[in-house]
């Protein structure tokens, strides 16, 4: 219903604006000549245009707008395809959709096989010219057998009767499929269908159900037909079914051919015994041989007009159900584009854009379910708030050593079995956070995970990488020492570090927090340095003549003229991180954005690898505007000095 | 008591490529408490460079130079710079700017806001204390310099062609301000230039320095500086003696050029 009434009103946006547009553009003063770029300011109503049209083209492509308009068109489209999927067998053995008969091409294949190896043999310098003419009589009795199969005359009669009873099967299934209550359900049916179908649940998300379970619970495409037109589908695949069955069983094998086939198999048998370990080459041809033998005995191989009948009853039938589809087709062709519902055995599914391209309207029921704190990614909610005591902060930060060192013993349990507390068991509690004070709420989940991990990457190369920086840029001890430290490391891809860091860190923060750390205390120096080599020489002559000490020049001049370096350095850093972190947190991990996308790829969860790539880029907007506001904020000056 | 001696200094400096520029050659010469010295002369010739060992930015060679019969071994308090381009932390306000001395010495707040404001009064930035440098034009920036260098009360100020950068407008304003502030406070002065109106106009004392070596060329005792003073600077410059010596010290100043660049023929 959202759907489509989104549709719709993107119609109508899109349509208006471009009226309005045009309007505009008509009323506009003509002096604004090409290259000026006044005209390219405003437009608002072009961005209404440009958004509407990528949410349509998100629509078109995902399907929604089937989803939206015709709900049980997946449903019928794969009964369809299950006609299609059963029909498949059958149609290939005849030049309907192929260029010709099964037959033909198969003896086109097998002939040129027996060429090959006759060709090969024939050059083969390991093999005498004695098997060399056993092998070619093998090949040339292998080849004739193929005219037993095909010759008209041969054919017995109660594989002609077979032949018949398949075709008449067939043509009443037409008869039978073109009446309009066909499969002729019982009231009883019908209702156990219908039961059927409510339990099975609709195309994609369509009811989301309290609790954990239903997010794994929903249905690529429903399989049990709902509509009159499916049922018909999908009673006629499964008579399809049972028919293709039957003739496949069916073996065009007269006595003549029966009998050849044996001797030239137990020809060849009693010729490879006899071969010495020596002639491997040899016995490897023969089997070779007998392979190919075998593959004609097994092809459906007919005489060219025996299956005549069966044909026109298949393409019969084939145009009977392209009719019955009807608007069907059309729903097919023009809303499902790049791709339609295909089936293949007994399971229907999405094939093409519609599979990758979550809908809108899944991917938003699925974000509205994945925010909720109670179901989250794999038990942790995406971002969510725990209160938590202060005194597990306290006994966090407290190293539990302090205890240690105080003088006196640690309490001992009496006889009583009673343990008496003492001041230093009680200093325990404290650095353990063994105790109760108020509770403060503390954000938590995959995104504030992540976020976390890039904040303290990045004040901790912060820290380190700017007093760093501003040492190396100002003294040629520290330039030199730390130079080839930092230029070697750093040029190294970060994610090239991932492994080795997180193998010898642990998969959980510290090794993210580590490679971050390392990510950003380069540009962090680099900037810094920068800054502080950039300062003219003639502000810090005036901070000395001025009575400045060194601490105060460095304080006071040099490192507020490194300031606007400093922070597009942070910049930069944090959009370094940031990419570093989702990659890292790919390789290993348990919480964060980027292990919900890994995980999410690999249960093919369309959804949430959207809505991951959406919050990070989210996230990652968020950041830069931010630190846009405090670099606009704190170096006003910046490009003015 | 309180001058500044110049004996035997000498600078030399080596380029990369290895060759030696003698930037200063035996200068001798004293300063008295108060008085006004300007110092004109083509590029090169070490008007920069004794500033610089003035300042104590950098050591001579050999020679000692002394104030107040202390001999000038690294910058300091009492020998306040004012650069060319202003040199203004642009992070700071101007007010900031002009009490960052007092506060890097940790002075009364109360007391160096008082000082602040009598200064900004001096130089006419009336009310402008919390503006930021970077919204001061050229001459505004100036007098924040000038202001932020006096307020620490130094025995010698040095100007580095203060006004090389202002246009001529604002240049003749800040020539009657210098003046004004060279009578009111007494300071001694140095102001190296490269215009000669300028020399003449603002020097009490000139001297005109020669390149390679550098080294003192003429000297002149000027009353311009103190008719400044009383006149307005425009009728001084139509003074015929003013004249004279402007053109006496053009024609040594191209004289010096040919010397070093040839003779355009």
């Amino acid at each position: 219903m959202l759907t489509q009434i989104i549709t719709f009103l993107i119609f109508v946006a899109v349509i208006g604006c471009i009226l309005y547009g045009r309007k505009l553009i008509k009323t506009e003063k003509v002096d604004a000549v090409f290259g000026n770029p006044e005209r390219a300011l405003g437009g608002t109503h072009w961005v209404i245009v440009g958004s509407s049209f990528l949410l349509l083209v998100w629509l078109y492509y995902s399907w929604d707008i089937a989803k939206g308009f015709y709900p049980k068109s997946a449903n019928e489209l794969c009964q369809v395809a299950k006609v299609n999927d059963s029909l498949l067998g059958l149609k290939y053995q005849f030049p309907i959709e192929e260029r010709e008969f099964k037959s033909t091409s198969q003896i086109k294949k097998e002939n040129k096989n027996l060429n090959l190896i006759l060709n090969e043999i024939q050059n083969s310098q390991e093999i005498d010219n004695q098997q060399k003419t056993v092998l070619a009589g093998f090949i040339k009795k292998t080849n004739q057998l193929i005219p037993l199969l095909t010759n008209e005359d041969l054919i017995e009669n109660e594989t002609k009767q077979k032949i018949n009873g398949i075709t008449g099967k067939i043509n009443l299934l037409t008869e039978n499929f073109q009446k309009p209550d066909y499969p002729f359900e019982t009231e009883q049916e019908l209702n156990e269908r219908l039961k059927a179908v409510s339990e099975e649940g609709g195309w994609g998300i369509v009811k989301v159900q309290s609790g954990t379970g239903s997010i794994e619970n929903t249905m690529e495409v429903p399989l049990i037909p709902a509509t009159n037109k499916g049922l018909k589908f999908h009673a006629a695949a499964q008579q399809l079914n049972l028919i293709s069955d039957e003739f496949f069983k069916l073996r065009n094998h007269n006595p003549q051919f029966k009998n050849q086939i044996k001797k030239l198999k137990d020809d060849i048998k009693s010729y490879r015994k006899n071969l010495s370990d020596s002639e491997e080459v040899v016995s490897t041809y023969a089997k070779n041989i007998v392979k190919i033998a075998r593959r004609i005995e097994f092809a459906s191989i007919y005489p060219p007009n025996a299956l005549d009948k069966m044909q026109n009853a298949i393409i019969k039938f084939d145009n009977a159900q392209l009719k019955t589809q009807g608007g069907l087709r059309f729903i097919d062709i023009l809303l499902f584009p790049a791709g339609t519902i295909v089936a293949s055995g007994p399971s229907c599914s999405e094939q093409g854009s519609g599979r990758w391209l979550p809908k809108p309207s899944d991917t938003f029921n699925k974000f509205i379910l994945m925010s909720k704190p109670s179901v989250g990614y794999k038990d942790i909610p995406l971002l969510w708030i725990d209160m938590v005591d202060v005194s597990k902060m306290i006994g966090f930060i407290l190293p539990d050593w302090i205890a240690d060192i105080l003088p006196g013993e640690y309490p001992v349990h009496t006889k009583d079995g009673i343990v008496k507390e003492n001041f230093k068991g009680n200093v325990l509690k404290v650095v353990t956070g063994d105790f109760k004070l108020f509770k403060v709420p503390v954000p938590y989940g995959h995104i504030w995970d992540s976020f976390l991990r890039v904040f303290l990457g990045l004040v901790f190369g912060i820290i380190i990488g700017v007093p760093l920086g501003l040492f190396m840029g100002l003294n040629r001890f520290a330039k030199g020492f730390f130079d080839p430290l930092i230029e070697l490391y750093r040029p190294v891809p970060p994610l090239a570090w991932a492994p080795l860091i997180i193998s010898v860190l642990g998969i959980d923060n510290t090794g993210k927090v580590f490679l971050l750390f390392m990510v950003s205390l380069s540009i962090m120096i680099i900037s810094a340095r920068a800054g502080a080599s950039g300062t003219q020489l003639s502000k810090i002559h005036a901070a000395h003549s001025l009575g400045a000490s060194k601490r105060q020049i460095l304080r006071h001049v040099i490192f507020p003229n490194s300031l606007p370096e400093i922070l597009t350095g942070i910049r930069v850093a944090v959009g370094m991180c940031w990419g570093t972190l989702v990659a890292a947190e790919f390789l290993a991990g348990t919480t964060g954005i980027g292990f919900v996308e890994n995980v999410a790829k690999k249960y093919f969860q369309y959804e949430v690898i959207w809505i991951t790539i959406f919050i990070m880029g989210m996230l990652g907007l968020l950041f830069d505007i931010t630190l846009r506001k405090i670099i606009d904020k704190t170096i006003p000056w910046r490009g003015k000095g | 008591m309180s001058d500044l001696i110049s004996q035997n200094l000498n600078m030399i400096f080596k380029t990369p490529k290895g060759e030696t520029v003698h930037a200063l050659k035996d200068l001798n010469f004293t300063l008295k408490k108060g008085e006004l010295l300007t110092v004109l002369g083509p590029s090169g010739c070490g008007k920069t460079t004794l500033l610089n060992i003035t300042a104590g930015f950098i050591r001579p060679t050999s020679g000692i130079i002394t104030l107040n019969n202390k001999e000038i071994d690294g910058p300091g308090v009492e020998r306040g710079m004012v650069f060319q381009q202003g040199a203004l932390f642009e992070w700071l306000t101007v007010a900031e700017n002009v009490n960052f001395g007092l506060r890097m010495k940790k002075e009364d707040p109360i007391q160096t806001a008082k000082k602040v404001d009598e200064w900004l009064e001096i130089v006419g930035l009336r009310g402008f204390g919390n503006t930021p440098t970077y919204q001061l034009s050229g001459g505004m920036q100036q007098r924040v310099a000038l202001a932020r260098c006096l307020i620490n009360d130094p025995d010698l100020i040095l100007m580095d062609e203060p006004l090389g950068a202002l246009d001529a407008l604002t240049r003749e304003k800040m020539q009657s301000l210098v003046l004004k502030i060279w009578k009111e406070t007494g300071k001694t002065i140095i102001l190296i230039t490269h215009s000669v109106e300028e020399a003449l106009l603002l020097g009490e004392r000139l001297y005109v320095m020669a390149p390679r070596p550098g080294r003192i060329h003429k000297e002149y005792n000027l009353p311009f500086a103190t008719m400044g003073l009383k006149e307005d600077l425009r009728e001084i410059k139509k003074n015929k003696d003013f004249s004279t010596k402007r053109e006496e010290i053009l024609e040594m100043i191209w004289n010096m050029e040919e010397e070093i660049m040839g003779k355009d023929i």
